[in-house]
């Protein structure tokens, strides 16, 4: 079958979709996105996470045919899905989203490496999880982010335990998830001192 | 600590390099932080090629059979399939591998030892299509009897798990079912037994533990003109798995041209081989690339765990609380496959006694051959099955005598200088008693600390969180305390080297120098701490690390703490060089102009020539000019000897790693259920080359070490030897609500033998945080608690 949908703002059409693909398969291996992660595949650990008309879904469990004609975001559209925001005053309070220029400011030194990277527009969830070390093998570092970002849109000021229940389906095997708390806090402080 | 006053240590010294800014000891960023953090990070589940076909691998449905048949007509015949493939259709005689002992079939050839062994391989356009074409295929098992624990294996009728045994530890086990058998013995157990005035014995059962790292198994290989291939892999050492994959495909070594892919965790997982040989047989088969990629089920089937374990330990102490003797015996079950099951009975031996000054030790360690599922490496590696014994034994010791438990470990700690049960003298800082004086320092999290400002329970503080099943009625805390001891690096005379590659040149007006090793990063920090030190060695700001691969000579493995240490120490090393080398050009092209240049140390900093008094002599863009200077150099540490195999004697190990956790814990008594609050850590790193990441390390093994305590076991049917939760929806990992504040406590004596002075840091902490949980529990509830992981049905007598 044939799929169209949006992706990170691009209309997309993927051909010869098996009836059983999931949405997961369709972003990895027929859009050239595989920024979106196959841990379990089964709907546990959240490395596949990604936005669905605006809400956080495990694309592994949705089938690909249930997309048609909806809006998907993606770890790889994420700082332009920030940056819109930005742009567009944040959510409707007005409270979230920041200047994706002063979170670039705030880059602390000895960022700037040969293979960094340096240049690349980030959202600024993800310049907290360099800066504050929450990314080890990285593996569920794109779940995590979407999911972050989706917490702080909704909630600008989060507590820790808000923060926990947040991004509790969402397994990481490296960190012990204290560098993870670490960067949504800063994340969520940086967007505050923006506003 | 009354009458100790040994000196902690010395502290650590640089020559080289310190105004260097992005140098050793600063938390520099990841260089592959930003693709990581966009998604384009390339993991070997993300290998893409044109044409590419997709592998699938038929497992077996029983853990212990005899194959009578294998039918591949129906599987060949659906469209879209371009091969299958069993045991007779491997290339050369070469059809078993193995890390030490090559007793790993390729392919099941007539029998079956564990649930999940590979029997076939398909190849098809789709992934599903090889999925089905795999279900298609017709295999008829005859089911012999199957052996899962000592009695079953050891008995004199037991059928052996591998016939004609020749490898190296055959002759000096008790049968042939024992993979190997590790003695030490020093001092004189029954003697010192008279001199204690208590006696503790208990019996220790730890369950298998799997790695559970994300990223699955996967890699893609493409069959090249020249007849070989190219396999784009995440492995944990490239130069092992090439040994071992080159023979079974009867293609010399340059032929199969491996490239390390992204990674996605490791923990020991890949050490042994998964997918590799397979995907390479069918790329080679049908002329195409060819992908395989692990979903989670297969995963739990696809890679070695963590040895269960028995353990028995008798322990004595004298009634002002010094340890007389111990004795222990510890039974691994290394499954159907050797993987590393020698080198974690040599470890789980020697380590056995902990880190405690004992003079009377009579330690045994077997690992056995059974039907249940192959183990090996995990983070740890035999050390975390006997803490989590003698610490509990400590508890119970320290309670017998009547002291403080955490006063009772001070007290009989080792110290630089002590001798372990092997002989070997401990001849660099062994802070024990000082880690655990810091441990305890630690402030308390608040009683009652899910109470919110307005009085009311706030239940995701609480045990059961938000299944809201208690508001803290019922609730007990509890405190627990345990240290630990790792030996880092290769151990038992293993030539455990690496390879440096380091160029220095000029490129667009700058000096940069670019590191190319085969270390596997599997997230721990190498290539971040690999561009720290050759900036400080060669005081540049630019560095390059080049991809992993097999251009260049070994690393070894990213296992046993060990990469900062050798891998590190060969960076370090050919940087030298190249600083020698650079220094001599200097001479040549400047040496006239400047007495200095002949007389005073010299160093690189900032991008110059400069006297270890400050003075510059030289710009290094001058001084290298168009000339690229280049070294490759293996680099060791110094050796180590095997254990005596009668007594364990011996220099085994290279060097030691301690941390010690406490952890506070919080127990609804009523319903069995755990919520720990905080577990805090201690550890000595030798010298923190990057901070930020070894706290990471620390925070995330200790986060393992949380995971036994509480919910990770690998369930293996007693009667069938099958696994029974091969899945994250029946297996369990510490999500981020399970997982509490790790506050961690970082001391930095520099052991004079390593590189900076550093210490491997990255498995000790999974030792203590097991037992420091369990000992938090039986301090809530009053429960002797002997197997991990703890049950609610263990805490309220149900189960």
């Amino acid at each position: 079958m044939r799929v169209n949908f949006t992706v990170n703002g691009r209309p997309q059409e993927a051909d010869d979709v098996w009836e059983g693909e999931s949405l997961l398969y369709v972003l990895r291996e027929r859009l050239g996105l595989p920024g979106s992660k196959n841990a379990c595949e089964q709907g546990e650990c959240g490395s596949c996470t990604v936005r669905l008309d605006g809400v956080p879904v495990c694309s592994c469990l949705v089938a690909a045919g249930q997309v048609e004609g909806r809006e998907v975001v993606t770890v790889e559209g994420l700082a332009d899905h920030a940056k819109r925001r930005t742009e567009q005053g944040g959510c409707g309070t007005g409270s979230c989203g920041t200047s994706l220029d002063a979170a670039q400011r705030r880059q602390p030194p000895g960022a700037a490496d040969s293979h960094t990277g340096e240049g690349t527009e980030l959202a600024p969830i993800q310049q907290a999880f360099i800066d504050a070390g929450a990314v080890q093998c990285g593996f569920c570092t794109p779940g995590l982010l979407v999911a972050a970002d989706d917490m702080l849109e909704r909630n600008p000021n989060p507590t820790d335990a808000d923060i926990r229940e947040a991004l509790s389906g969402n397994l990481c095997r490296c960190t012990g998830y204290e560098k993870i708390m670490d960067a949504v806090r800063l994340a969520a402080a940086r967007q505050g001192e923006a506003v | 600590m009354p009458g100790r006053s040994a000196p902690l240590g010395t502290p650590t010294k640089v020559t080289q390099g310190s105004k260097t800014k992005g140098g050793i000891g600063e938390s520099t960023l990841r260089p592959d932080g930003t693709l990581k953090v966009t998604g384009e990070f390339a993991y070997s589940s993300d290998m893409w090629h044109e044409d590419m076909l997709w592998g699938q691998i038929l497992r077996s449905t029983t853990a212990h059979a005899e194959i009578v048949s294998i039918d591949t007509a129906e599987a060949l015949a659906l469209p879209g399939v371009y091969a299958v493939m069993t045991y007779d259709d491997l290339p050369t005689d070469v059809r078993n591998y193995g890390l030490e002992i090559q007793d790993t079939p390729v392919l099941a050839h007539g029998r079956v030892r564990h649930h999940g062994e590979p029997v076939a391989i398909v190849a098809a356009d789709h992934p599903e299509t090889a999925r089905r074409a795999a279900a298609k295929i017709k295999v008829e098992y005859r089911d012999l009897p199957v052996i899962t624990d000592e009695a079953s294996a050891t008995a004199p009728d037991a059928i052996l798990i591998h016939d004609n045994r020749t490898d190296r530890h055959s002759g000096h086990v008790d049968h042939p079912n024992i993979v190997h058998r590790q003695p030490i013995v020093r001092g004189n157990v029954e003697a010192a037994r008279e001199r204690a005035d208590f006696v503790v014995t208990g019996e220790y059962t730890f369950g298998m533990q799997d790695q559970a790292f994300l990223g699955p198994e996967s890699g893609l290989a493409v069959p090249a003109e020249d007849g070989g291939v190219d396999l784009y892999i995440a492995t944990q050492w490239l130069h092992s798995d090439l040994r071992q994959i080159a023979p079974v495909l009867g293609l010399p070594e340059d032929k199969v041209r491996m490239t390390m892919s992204g990674v996605g965790g490791a923990f020991g997982g890949r050490e042994d081989l998964s997918m590799q040989i397979h995907a390479c047989l069918l790329a080679l088969r049908t002329g195409k690339p060819v992908k395989i990629v692990y979903n989670r089920f297969e995963s739990f089937f696809g890679h070695v765990h963590r040895h269960p374990a028995k353990l028995t330990y008798e322990h004595g102490a004298t009634k002002d609380g010094k340890l007389t003797h111990l004795k222990a015996r510890i039974v691994l079950d290394g499954g159907a496959y050797a993987s590393t099951s020698a080198a974690v009975v040599g470890n789980a031996a020697s380590l056995g006694a902990g880190p405690y000054a004992i003079d009377d030790v009579d330690i045994d360690c077997v690992a056995l051959y059974t039907n249940n599922p192959p183990c090996g490496a995990m983070r740890g590696f035999g050390a975390v099955q006997a803490c989590f014994a003698y610490e509990a034994q400590m508890d119970k010791l320290a309670d017998a005598v009547g002291m403080d438990r955490v006063e009772f470990r001070r007290l009989n700690a080792m110290e630089q200088g002590t001798l372990l049960p092997t002989g070997q003298a401990v001849d660099s800082p062994a802070p024990v008693a000082e880690l655990l004086r810091r441990v305890k320092a630690m402030p308390l999290p608040p009683e009652r600390q899910w109470l919110t400002a307005g009085e009311a329970a706030d239940v995701r503080q609480l045990p059961g969180g938000l299944s809201n099943t208690t508001h803290g009625e019922g609730v007990v805390r509890g405190i627990g305390y345990a240290v630990g001891i790792k030996n880092v690096g290769f151990s038992e005379g293993f030539d455990d080297y690496s390879t440096a590659r380091v160029r220095m040149e000029v490129v667009g007006g700058e000096p940069v120098a670019t590191v190319h090793t085969a270390m596997a990063e599997v997230g721990q920090g190498g290539v971040t701490v690999h561009a720290q030190i050759a900036r400080t060695e060669l005081g540049v700001a630019q560095v390059t690390i080049q991809p992993a691969d097999t251009q260049v000579g070994s690393a070894g493995s990213t296992s046993a703490s060990r990469q900062t240490y050798v891998t590190g120490g060969a960076v370090k090393n050919s940087c030298e060089l190249v600083r020698e080398k650079v220094l001599e050009l200097g001479r040549r092209k400047f040496g006239s102009y400047h007495p200095a240049w002949a007389t005073a140390e010299l160093l690189l900093e900032g991008g110059k020539v400069v006297t270890d008094a400050g003075e510059v002599l030289a710009d290094l863009v001058d001084v290298l000019g168009d000339e690229s200077v280049e070294v490759e150099a293996e680099w060791r540490h110094r050796p180590t000897e095997p254990f005596d195999l009668r007594t364990g004697q011996g220099f085994g190990h290279v060097q030691y790693s301690f941390a010690a956790h406490r952890a506070v814990v919080e127990v609804d008594t009523e319903l069995g259920l755990v919520k720990v609050i905080e577990l805090a850590c201690a550890q000595d790193v030798g010298k923190a080359l990057n901070p930020l990441s070894i706290v990471g390390q620390i925070q995330g093994g200790t986060t393992q070490g949380l995971g036994i305590a509480v919910m990770e076991e690998i369930v293996v049917d007693p009667k069938t030897a099958k696994v029974r939760n091969p899945s994250f929806t029946d297996y369990l990992i510490p999500t981020i609500l399970d997982t509490p504040t790790i506050p961690v406590d970082v001391l930095e004596l520099a052991d004079d033998h390593a590189p900076y002075g550093l210490r491997g840091v990255g498995e000790a902490p999974t030792l203590s945080s097991t037992p420091a949980v369990l000992a938090a529990i039986r301090n809530a509830t009053g429960l002797e608690l002997a197997k991990t992981p703890v049950r609610p049905e263990h805490l309220t007598g149900t189960g």
